[in-house]
């Protein structure tokens, strides 16, 4: 093996990797509240008796899980914000393109979550719903204070771990011009002719954060089990 | 809105290479299929090996075929790849990264990207086939035993084969995460399909067209990847499981 390493160019940029990494956890806090929330709603419309709004969430969910992320995100990047200002008229100078990319992120993970939300709702018996309609409940009712408490108690490892799959997932808006921690990582390995350390540290930190976190749902997973 | 739709771009000549962006289009798809399909083999190939170590009765080996998951799934691929792109050609013994450099820079992307998609997608691979080895009946493996066949032998004729057959529905989404994964080796420059619809945005000032023809194309591949995997669990399903007639 022929090359030197030299890690000197880290410890002066940590302050930087770590604005990065804030803006990562920003983007992955975002989109897993807009995720879960927006997705919760798909989930519901598309198990709904009224059609129209079960083909509509069909629909949202299945386009969003046919284009891969990097797709989704240049065309919140690219052409979205271009419509945005054609459609309201914004000022030339305005830049709606960092918000554009983070809303396109949410979009995407949303139709993700969907999928886990609208299993762990079909993963209650019917007899609940049931139970609680001849209660007198309405059909909503039923929903918030019956179905939806019992499937996110089932739902909260596999929402964690599409949590940890999309904090990964943020990495990718490097094709924009957001700075997460991955940008930055490449930024100073850049500036410093040390890409190969920079992206080295970039991994190992991912790795750690990631792994730690699959073990923390791991541990829960056996809570809920029992 | 004032925008000026003109499908036919598509079928103007391209700026480079005396052809239309119709074939810039096409040659970007036919990298991406490329692509996806060599990682996937790979990916298979990996994934059953390290999938079965990972059930073996030997600590070393499953352990080994653990750690081996965990580091491929707790690394954003964007990184994974930059590190098979970037690093390894100065990690390697001098020669073969000078080698490695000297090729030209599709080659060199292509490889990286494929070797990248193949070792991330075995990883998820062989976690499948853990899960489906692990839901056969553990008669099986005790049958085989009793038979007199060595413990090879017991994966090689009877429990690989039976839990290959069951994981297919499984396999079909790892299948179709290969193409749409594929999209991020556009980051390293390889000219796939993605990174045609971007480089079409500059070249036509069509943004609109470029970018719904490259979202088309990729549902397009979706459903082809379905129907096709639709026929081969058609031809795997185990007779007397769930699922099958």
């Amino acid at each position: 093996m022929s090359y030197d390493f030299d890690w000197s160019s880290i410890p002066g940029a940590l302050p930087f990797l770590w604005d990065g990494m804030k803006v990562s956890l920003e983007i992955t806090a975002t989109a897993i509240v807009v995720g879960i929330v927006w997705g919760t709603l798909l989930a519901l419309m598309r198990l709904s008796p009224v059609k129209p709004l079960s083909w509509f969430a069909a629909g949202y969910v299945n386009l969003f899980r046919s284009i891969p992320l990097v797709m989704v995100l240049l065309w919140f990047f690219l052409i979205v914000p271009r419509l945005l200002a054609g459609v309201l008229g914004l000022p030339p100078g305005s830049d709606a393109r960092l918000a554009s990319a983070m809303l396109g992120f949410a979009l995407f993970e949303s139709a993700y979550y969907a999928e886990i939300i609208r299993a762990g709702i079909q993963s209650v018996p019917q007899g609940q719903v049931a139970a609680a309609l001849a209660l007198g409940m309405s059909y909503g009712q039923a929903m918030r204070h019956v179905v939806l408490p019992q499937a996110f108690r089932n739902m909260v490892p596999l929402l964690l771990t599409q949590a940890i799959i999309l904090f990964q997932d943020t990495s990718l808006v490097y094709v924009s011009a957001l700075a997460d921690f991955f940008g930055a990582a490449y930024k100073v390995g850049d500036r410093d002719g040390r890409l190969v350390e920079l992206l080295l540290f970039a991994g190992a930190v991912y790795f750690v954060i990631c792994y730690a976190a699959s073990l923390l749902v791991r541990q829960l997973r056996k809570k809920v089990a029992t | 809105m004032a925008y000026a739709w003109h499908w036919e771009v598509f079928l103007q000549p391209a700026a480079a290479g005396g052809t239309t962006y119709l074939d810039w289009m096409l040659a970007g798809l036919e990298t991406t299929v490329a692509l996806s399909l060599a990682a996937w083999l790979m990916a298979l190939l990996l994934g059953a090996l390290t999938g079965v170590l990972r059930t073996v009765p030997s600590r070393l080996w499953a352990g080994l075929a653990a750690a081996y998951v965990e580091l491929f799934r707790n690394v954003p691929l964007l990184v994974q790849l930059f590190c098979w792109y970037f690093v390894l050609p100065e990690l390697l013994p001098q020669s073969w990264g000078d080698a490695y450099k000297q090729m030209n820079p599709f080659a060199q992307q292509f490889i990286a990207a494929c070797v990248c998609l193949g070792f991330f997608t075995s990883a998820r691979v062989c976690e499948q086939v853990r899960a489906g080895i692990d839901s056969l009946p553990p008669g099986q493996k005790n049958a085989g035993l009793a038979l007199g066949l060595t413990l090879a032998q017991t994966y090689r004729y009877v429990m690989v084969p039976m839990a290959l057959r069951l994981i297919v529905p499984p396999l079909t989404s790892e299948f179709l995460n290969v193409f749409k994964n594929s999209a991020v080796a556009s980051t390293i420059g390889l000219l796939e399909l993605a990174a045609q619809g971007r480089q079409l945005v500059d070249y036509t000032a069509q943004p609109y067209e470029s970018f719904i023809a490259v979202t088309v194309l990729y549902m397009a591949i979706n459903v082809v990847v379905m129907a096709a995997m639709r026929q081969v669990e058609r031809k795997a399903r185990v007779p007397g499981y769930i699922g099958s007639k």
